[in-house]
């Protein structure tokens, strides 16, 4: 399928070894090193943030390596938590527990808006089991439905990006709006118990912490496997030059539709981990603004790199949480500055930097014979999606007819 | 629903909110049109404009706060100056962000939001730390307070009116610069085929800047206009930047007729069905069939028959 010469250096990456030992670096740290070295607040403020990691995860494979920018993927992590949040908010609202209220039994935020009965989306989640299959396929189903009007109609690039960004804004809009059902936009809190469970002492919080750094794993390691099979090698190719994929016989719109269902699935997991974790669930990891930071936790880490996702989304927390406590305003203007400088001066990211500058020094240190200098410097370039069309507007029009 | 009301309430009622449509509307194309170029035209995404626009009607509020303060003799006719000053700055913004930033990713359609994001919190932040938090208003001169009563329960505001007209005239405006100039038929050409524009000797480079600033430019008339009808926050820009990318979107990226009409039937929708819902349930309905029908047809209302 490469048919271009730019994109050897990308089907090298896909078909050369996976290098295990920076997954192991990266296990080593979030599972001895962070453990061991915080204290149970500050590890649950890496738990939140590892959670932002899957949606990352999900858009390294479906931005990166399928080129679909979606600026909605908050509503995926926003519906994934939203589901075990209402599975746990039942739990927390047993007719004793909510004996004062005027009907007892329902979630007190249904009492305040005069509500008298469950409504009947909330009913199932009374059991377990629908919510964890609820979790996964709610979002996964919406993502479906999505993928299946945009992508047979070859909606793509910039059009599938405004669009799933009105999606984000309808949701919160719809969430904000219907407080009676949702809790509004304090959204969904005081989430004690899970299975009778006191998920907030510290005990509860290391269990979870591990479980979620554990199913990340699982994530990435699926992301992996996608990236480096055939399917992989496919979304790279359509990134590219999807046409020609096309005239080749291969049904675009299904792998898109595909990748975009992983990546929902992926970001519902985090979704889901985030609730337990912290506690609550509100419509402001739903809308556009967290939305478009998950696209720049994944862009700071390198679009094209699933550890560099992990990473980046570490970081640029760490820095928004240590800047935003000392200088609330600075942080904005750093934030800004980080979206335009890893724009324009290194859109592969931290995995790019390390590919281009810090690799090379070390394999010169170990290996002196062996190094090529060369292969990942076209990897860096061969990562800039190229218009070869003279304009960039007519080449991400939707309706190109062939 | 509508058994509550009698006939004459309902007239009276149609066109109260029709009108406040109206006011919506003309919100929406002084902003569509601006982005209708950039976006349409030049397929850079702007998600700063917001801010470009909010930009024009902090120097709106600045003029005001000058006139009233030295030139209190002229008050009466100081939005004319802010409305050039505000065009005349946002489009020198616009020209130094479209140098620094917007050129090095022509080829990158996709990471001109990413860094136009970055740019736009960039702005808020400056605005919040320059004018604070708190939204801030202008004192409309005398000749455009009040109202007019058409019938005895149908009144519209005069400064609505106003701006409606203005909204008519720089679209009329656009138009005739878009088809008639020399910078409209060179933008144009540059977007069909620039190798071939930049082959018979026309600057694109600069096209694309003049293009770009213009578009801000207008970007800030339409947040002079603004300060008409409502207050000005810091984000207020971002309340915007969701239902102007629609409206361009669902009118045809390409065509100005387009962005007009579909901002006609967006503002109409979403303001008759807010005094029958709530306010937050009309905006979801009304987002929802226009994503909808784009989904039926990605390519908008209105588009241009171009062979790609």
């Amino acid at each position: 399928m490469m048919m271009l010469s730019q994109l050897s250096a990308t089907a090298a990456q896909n078909t050369s070894k996976v290098d295990w030992w920076k997954y192991l670096l990266l296990a080593a740290i979030i599972f001895i090193v962070l453990p061991l070295s915080l204290d149970i607040f500050r590890l649950n403020l890496i738990g939140k943030y590892l959670t932002y990691a899957f949606v990352a995860i999900g858009l390294v494979l479906c931005w990166g390596c399928g080129g679909i920018l979606s600026l909605g993927q908050g509503v995926f992590f926003g519906l994934g938590g939203y589901c075990m949040a209402m599975f746990l908010k039942l739990e927390a609202s047993s007719p004793e527990a909510t004996a004062i209220q005027s009907t007892p039994g329902i979630p007190d935020f249904m009492d305040w808006n005069q509500l008298t009965e469950l409504p009947w989306f909330w009913q199932p989640f009374d059991s377990l089991a629908f919510t964890l299959v609820a979790v996964i396929a709610v979002p996964v189903l919406f993502a479906f439905i999505i993928g299946v009007a945009m992508f047979t109609r070859r909606v793509g690039g910039v059009y599938f990006a405004i669009i799933t960004q009105a999606i984000a804004a309808i949701l919160t809009i719809l969430i904000i709006g219907q407080q009676g059902y949702t809790g509004g936009v304090n959204g969904i809190t005081d989430l004690r118990t899970f299975l009778g469970w006191d998920i907030r002492t510290e005990s509860a919080q290391y269990l979870l912490y591990f479980v979620n750094a554990v199913l990340l794993f699982a994530c990435l390691f699926i992301a992996l496997y996608i990236k480096r099979c055939k399917l992989g090698r496919l979304l790279v190719a359509m990134r590219e030059k999807e046409d020609r994929v096309r005239f080749s016989g291969y049904n675009v719109a299904s792998f898109k539709i595909f990748i975009f269902c992983v990546g929902a699935a992926f970001a519902a997991i985090g979704g889901a981990m985030f609730t337990l974790q912290v506690g609550f669930m509100s419509p402001s990891f739903v809308g556009i603004v967290p939305s478009i930071e998950m696209v720049i936790f994944c862009a700071v880490g390198g679009r094209l790199s699933l550890l560099g996702a992990v990473y980046g989304t570490l970081l640029v927390n760490l820095a928004k949480t240590s800047f935003s406590e000392s200088f609330p305003q600075l942080w904005l203007f750093a934030m800004g500055a980080l979206f335009i400088g890893v724009v324009l001066a290194f859109p592969d990211g931290l995995a790019g930097l390390y590919q281009s500058y810090i690799q090379p020094w070390f394999k010169r240190l170990f290996k002196p014979k062996a190094s090529k200098p060369d292969v990942p410097k076209q990897a860096v370039q061969a990562t800039e999606p190229e218009a070869d069309s003279a304009s960039p507007s007519l080449k991400e029009s939707p309706n190109a007819p062939a | 629903m509508f058994a509550d009301y009698t006939s004459s309430e309902l007239t009276a009622i149609f066109a109260m909110q029709g009108f406040a449509g109206l006011i919506l509307f003309s919100v929406f194309v002084l902003m569509a049109l601006g982005l209708a170029i950039i976006f349409g035209q030049m397929g850079v995404i702007n998600m700063a404009h917001g801010e470009f626009m909010i930009l024009g009607a902090y120097i709106t509020y600045l003029t005001s706060q000058l006139f009233s303060n030295y030139l209190p003799g002229l008050f009466d006719g100081y939005f004319f100056v802010a409305m050039l000053l505000a065009f005349i700055v946002t489009a020198a913004l616009g020209a130094l962000v479209e140098w620094a930033m917007i050129r090095h990713l022509y080829k990158r359609p996709l990471d001109t939001l990413l860094a136009t994001w970055g740019l736009s919190l960039i702005l808020q932040q400056l605005y919040r730390t320059v004018f604070g938090a708190r939204e801030v208003g202008v004192s409309l001169p005398d000749w455009l307070m009040g109202s007019y009563a058409i019938t005895d329960i149908i009144e519209v505001p005069i400064n609505g009116i106003f701006v409606m007209a203005l909204t008519i005239m720089i679209t009329i405006g656009v138009y005739l610069l878009m088809q008639k100039s020399r910078l409209g038929k060179q933008t144009r050409a540059v977007v069909q085929n620039r190798a071939m524009a930049g082959a018979v000797g026309i600057n694109t480079e600069k096209v694309d800047r003049y293009t770009f600033a213009l578009g801000c430019g207008i970007a800030g008339i339409a947040g002079s206009a603004f300060t008409m009808v409502g207050s000005t926050g810091p984000t207020a820009g971002q309340l915007y930047i969701v239902d102007t990318f629609l409206v361009v979107v669902f009118g045809g990226a390409s065509s100005l007729l387009g962005t007009v009409a579909s901002a006609f039937t967006i503002s109409q929708a979403q303001s008759t069905m807010e005094f029958f819902l709530s306010g937050s349930m009309a905006k979801v309905l009304t987002l929802l069939t226009v994503v909808g029908i784009l989904m039926l047809r990605p390519q908008g209302l209105f588009s241009l028959k171009v062979r790609r």
